[in-house]
């Protein structure tokens, strides 16, 4: 199942900073929100956090780049989440991260050039008793393999 | 008479298929003409075993597994709904020897019940604890979790009970129980199994926590890497709420309580407790210098009891069942039971509630069976990215804070991750410090710098450069770290990393890696 995000619109942004106002410390769940819109936080974003949470742009942005899930473009039409955590290490971790972004054709933290498909490192999902895992679209993938991951986008293994 | 069947909504039994195995079945079922009903339950945490399949028959539950969904259609060959016999059915699955030997307090219904039912959770023994707590003061409900020894089983053991007594005496209003549900460790998953398989008892738990200290207002802080763990605690929640489980007047008491979830941005150092806090508040996840602690001065400033998921979650039972009867579990200092998580390269991956004092050894290989990949055991960490790596000759070591502590290790929050002899422990020394380099807040230089450096410096090591200079500043740094950090990142990574050059030298000397290669 690929996603796709809303076009940058400022009023749209307004809108969700809105809806987030009332809660104590609003920051994340409002940077959430705008990345589940628009696939990351974009930069036209952070004067109006700023302006909403009464905070300084420069902290605002300091939020932002604090945290590994906020991303500054949005990515490809599918995300694969590969852990890079010792328990998954213990089961051919590297190895499968190595020859995923060989034969998936992009590396971590890129896009494959038709849009396709984003990698990114992950630090523990939690399925360390079916490692090494994944995470497509949202979506766990335990005992991975390039092939079962390619199967799942629906490429030729 | 409608057939009830158990299939988990776990994420790592989905992982493994159970929602293609639960689509085929009920499509298997319709083209048979059988009535049946599918309940999501959590995981029993036999792995190996997801998806596990479960009938209720006239003679109890039945389980099958690891069923993919090829096998259903001979599965209904067999009479899978009466309980047939079939080369995957398992039998009672209580019966099942690895989960026969463990002692389930806090995971007693994780993977029985409808984990959305509220029925269903009052059958099974919950809303008692919080009924009893109800039915004496505060103060009492104190005494009982001191009582009970119960210790943080996020990572650090500080005593439950004290920090409740702490952040209830303490000055301040309002107050927050924060539940720290950031499980990052890798080789850990008991939150995330108790989020997805029992979710009402972690709300009972902070519950009992709140009325205790006299908090209104709780926060769960996950991570956006549990979105299923997320979105069954969200629906818990509102269910809680529609059945005045939380909000004015708690079960017709005068209490009120209710709680917020939030998710993280994939940030580890935040699952310390004063960069949760931070993060909570909205900020970069920077950690805070202690004192003040945060039952005097937490979330907002003002009294904050903050606890682990595990800890909150074994609160129910010690009011339900007394505190004696949980501190009878367990050795020395550390009582109860411990949801030990066996992970990595080890043949029975799972979840294991046992009593404290049972041997590192035992739980590798007698109930994890070795390795998965059938090759020799070469190493054990425990605790976590933070937690020493163990060799085989130390496996006698009980699984126990204080032991553990002994030989600068730590059980953490209780993950064992087990590696074949193929591992490398001088990559798994450079990982520890590469991983602590990019988790690092920034806050304290050792930690900031010293990841940075250290892993330089294994790196050095491993090419062979001047190996015994750069051992001895690797240990140098080490210390640096551990006595100049504020929290675990900085003051823990040393662990894996030491443990690592002492259990494991010949990993780290250049002529044997030379001649290796």
């Amino acid at each position: 199942m690929s996603q796709t995000y809303e076009p940058w619109s400022a009023a749209r942004a307004r809108e969700i900073i809105a809806s987030h106002l009332h809660q104590e410390g609003a920051a994340l769940p409002m940077l959430h929100a705008l990345q589940d819109t628009f696939g990351c936080v974009p930069r036209q974003a952070l004067p109006l956090v700023a302006e909403a949470l009464n905070i300084s742009r420069a902290e605002a942005h300091g939020i932002v780049t604090f945290y590994h899930d906020f991303r500054d473009a949005p990515p490809g039409r599918h995300v694969l989440r590969l852990c890079r955590a010792e328990a998954c290490q213990s089961m051919g971790a590297d190895a499968l991260a190595e020859a995923a972004q060989k034969k998936l054709g992009a590396r971590f933290g890129e896009t494959t050039s038709d849009g396709n498909l984003t990698i990114e490192p992950v630090y523990c999902l939690g399925l360390c008793a079916c490692a090494p895992s994944a995470m497509l679209d949202g979506e766990p993938l335990g005992r991975a393999s390039v092939e079962k991951i390619k199967k799942l986008l629906g490429v030729d293994a | 008479m409608k057939a009830r069947l158990y299939i988990p909504r776990d994420a790592g039994a989905l992982a493994l298929g159970a929602d293609e195995v639960a689509a085929v079945v009920a499509a298997q079922a319709r083209l048979r003409n059988h009535d049946i009903e599918i309940v999501r339950n959590g995981s029993r945490g036999l792995y190996w075993l997801e998806p596990m399949v479960e009938v209720v028959t006239a003679n109890g539950r039945i389980a099958y597994g690891p069923v993919q969904q090829e096998d259903v259609a001979s599965l209904f060959d067999a009479g899978l709904l009466g309980g047939g016999s079939h080369r995957l059915r398992l039998g009672a699955p209580e019966e099942i020897a690895y989960l026969k030997r463990q002692t389930r307090l806090t995971f007693a219904r994780c993977g029985v019940i409808d984990p959305l039912s509220l029925d269903d959770y009052r059958a099974h023994g919950g809303i008692t604890g919080l009924e009893c707590a109800l039915a004496i003061k505060p103060q009492e409900i104190i005494a009982q979790v001191i009582e009970s020894g119960l210790r943080g089983r996020g990572g650090a053991g500080f005593p439950t009970g004290l920090k409740w007594k702490t952040a209830a005496a303490a000055a301040g209003a309002p107050k927050y129980v924060c539940c720290n549900a950031d499980e990052g460790d890798s080789g850990t998953f008991a939150d995330r199994m108790l989020m997805e398989g029992d979710p009402f008892v972690i709300i009972e738990g902070m519950l009992i926590a709140g009325i205790a200290v006299g908090a209104a207002k709780g926060f769960i802080y996950s991570r956006s890497e549990y979105p299923h763990a997320n979105a069954t605690v969200a629906e818990a929640l509102r269910l809680a709420r529609a059945a005045r489980l939380l909000g004015p007047n708690v079960m017709g008491s005068p209490h009120t309580f209710d709680i917020e979830l939030r998710v993280g941005a994939g940030a580890y150092v935040c699952g310390e407790e004063t960069a949760m806090l931070e993060s909570i508040e909205g900020k970069r996840g920077v950690v805070r210098a202690k004192p003040p602690v945060p039952a005097l001065s937490g979330l907002f400033g003002k009294p904050t009891v903050v606890n682990n998921v595990i800890s909150l979650a074994s609160v129910p039972v010690i009011l339900d069942k007394g505190a004696a009867f949980y501190r009878d579990f367990g050795m020395g200092r550390s009582r109860g039971t411990m949801p030990i998580q066996l992970a990595g390269n080890i043949r029975y991956p799972g979840l294991f509630e046992y009593a404290f004092g049972i041997s590192l050894g035992e739980l590798v290989n007698d109930v994890g069976g070795g390795t998965a990949t059938g090759r020799p055991v070469r190493a054990a960490q425990v605790g976590g990215p933070l937690g020493a790596y163990f060799p085989v000759s130390l496996f006698d070591t009980p699984f126990d804070y204080e032991a553990f502590a002994a030989l600068d290790g730590l059980i953490g929050h209780g993950g064992v991750v087990v590696f074949d002899d193929t591992v490398d422990m001088a990559r798994q020394a450079r990982f520890a410090f590469q991983f602590c380099a990019l988790e690092s807040c920034g806050k304290c230089t050792p930690c900031r710098i010293g990841a940075v450096r250290g892993a330089e410096t294994v790196e050095k090591i491993m090419r062979g450069e001047r190996v015994a200079e750069n051992l001895a500043l690797t240990e140098d740094l080490c210390n640096t770290m551990k006595l100049g950090s504020l929290c675990a990142l900085g003051g823990f990574a040393p662990f894996p990393v030491m443990s690592a050059i002492r259990h494991f030298p010949e990993d780290f000397d250049a002529g044997g890696r030379v001649a290796a290669e």
